[in-house]
């Protein structure tokens, strides 16, 4: 089969971009989406040309390093699954497909479809971990939790980090990313001596991040690639409205100082009830 | 907490609540033109002899509104400037017109808001019925009413701003549970469910009053 590309390249931050077409006139349909790219590549560094810049890692769909915005839907026509996933029997002989990288005032672009995603290791480090101290491991089951707990909280953490949901948001908002990392530590017993703290940290660094707000559109759900809920969302304002109405205003963005004493994992006698699904 | 994305969004839920239960009552308050010029008169001069509780309420109000529409402004700006480029190609996958349309039909209804009170309230539309006083003694509201909605203009621009009403209702009341975390699998259920039904009614409720009375049905005891 025979595909037309239409791909934005841009040579770095500062310069300006455009969307340049491309014929790939041999593509199998049993070929991905990347292979497909690969062999554009080819063709390209073979007529001295230089090669689209794009994003990827395992191509197996656990990574979160690959994007693209396929025809206007990031990680392409496919639901549940990310753009290394996606394979050119998902389209037509003939077909004209445009490839354009994620776009956010918080992802700067860097070169062609590859975009700077630190704004989301910068919200981990804000909150997104619990805090264990060394020591001996805990033994086996000392910690009981509900099955449906365990699913709720795996469901959350089947998040990737790519950011389809911030490239499919019309608010460039990344509200399901952070929802899916405060509650998939929130939901469990070792998440709760920090919970508060790491709803109002995540959230003030999201914020500062440039992030948009969320206006329920809810388009990050059908382009998240491990098909996250958006309930997770509402789960978050309600840990973080708690978390501000509970305590007093002295979170600021990043790192800061840790506030009252260590928490210990599971352990720690603030912690709270095991959360109800 | 105000400046935060998330503690804004719970403000526009709580203002636009407020706003919501003030619409119902208001409708509910209206449906008395039904009940013919007696009932409508005589609620209007008890709401009248309530100064306090009036003013009271004027005042929340115009706070409501006046911070519903500023956030809804402010959420919209910072948005865009969220996302500096577009895309070229661009596909919805979920989103309803009603989500996608809330600044225009807020900036409607906040249109249709500034007209009703210019009509009705200051009766700067139609200077006469400030003077109108019913056999009792009391402001005329009835035959304002019926005489102001005999209109056809007048009575569509009601018509298509109370549609606008339902559009915006369409998407808010699910939202607002949404926005303050008021979620749970056991009431998601219901709370589409109002989704639905809330925007209906008020839009059913609020448009059967005008075209009632324009087709005759209602105020035909009104001369003129």
């Amino acid at each position: 089969m025979r595909v037309t590309l239409h791909v934005w390249r841009q040579k770095n931050a500062r310069s300006e971009g455009k969307l340049v077409t491309y014929q790939v006139p041999q593509v199998d349909p049993d070929m991905s989406f990347l292979e497909m790219l690969d062999v554009l590549n080819e063709e390209l560094v073979g007529k001295g040309e230089e090669p689209i810049a794009f994003d990827y890692d395992c191509r197996e769909g656990i990574c979160g390093t690959c994007s693209l915005v396929i025809n206007g839907r990031p990680h392409g026509p496919e639901g549940g699954a990310a753009t290394c996933q996606v394979y050119m029997r998902n389209f037509h002989d003939g077909d004209e497909i445009y490839i354009e990288p994620w776009r956010a005032r918080a992802f700067p672009l860097i070169k062609d479809l590859v975009v700077d995603r630190s704004a989301f290791d910068r919200v981990i480090q804000a909150g997104g971990f619990v805090s264990v101290n060394t020591g001996g491991t805990p033994d086996g089951n000392t910690l009981p939790i509900a099955k449906t707990t365990q699913e709720k909280a795996m469901d959350a953490a089947a998040c990737i980090g790519c950011g389809a949901c911030v490239a499919a948001c019309p608010n460039a908002s990344a509200m399901l990313f952070v929802a899916a990392k405060v509650s998939h530590l929130g939901l469990l017993p070792q998440g709760q001596p920090e919970r508060a703290r790491r709803a109002r940290k995540m959230v003030a660094q999201m914020d500062a991040e440039g992030f948009g707000n969320c206006s329920n559109y809810f388009e990050c759900e059908a382009a998240c690639p491990k098909e996250i809920s958006v309930e997770f969302i509402a789960w978050m304002n309600r840990d973080y409205l708690k978390a501000r109405l509970t305590e007093p205003d002295t979170v600021t963005p990043g790192m800061g100082a840790k506030v009252g004493p260590s928490p210990v994992a599971g352990h720690d006698a603030t912690a709270k009830k095991h959360p109800v699904a | 907490m105000f400046r935060s994305s998330i503690g804004r969004k719970a403000l526009m839920a709580v203002t636009g609540f407020g706003l919501l239960g003030y619409v119902i009552v208001h409708m509910i308050g209206n449906l008395q033109v039904y009940q013919g010029p007696d009932a409508l008169n005589a609620y209007a001069k008890m709401l009248k002899g309530m100064a306090t509780l009036l003013w009271g309420a004027r005042l929340t109000l115009l706070v409501l509104f006046a911070a519903h529409v500023y956030l809804g402004v402010a959420l919209y700006r910072e948005n865009r400037a969220a996302r500096p480029i577009g895309y070229v190609r661009f596909q919805y996958e979920q989103a309803s017109v009603a989500t996608r349309t809330m600044l225009l039909s807020g900036l409607v209804i906040l249109a249709f808001v500034i007209f009703h009170l210019l009509h009705f309230t200051f009766a700067a539309v139609q200077p006469e019925y400030a003077e109108w006083k019913d056999p009792a003694g009391r402001p005329d509201v009835y035959a304002m009413v019926v005489h102001g909605f005999r209109n056809p203009v007048i009575t569509t621009s009601y018509v298509v701003a109370q549609l606008f009403l339902g559009l915006h209702l369409y998407h808010a009341v699910p939202s607002m549970f949404q926005s303050v975390g008021l979620k749970h699998p056991r009431y998601n259920p219901l709370i589409r469910t109002l989704g639905v039904v809330i925007p209906l009614v008020i839009v059913a409720g609020n448009v059967s009053m005008p075209l009632s009375i324009l087709f005759g049905i209602v105020g035909t005891s009104v001369g003129g």
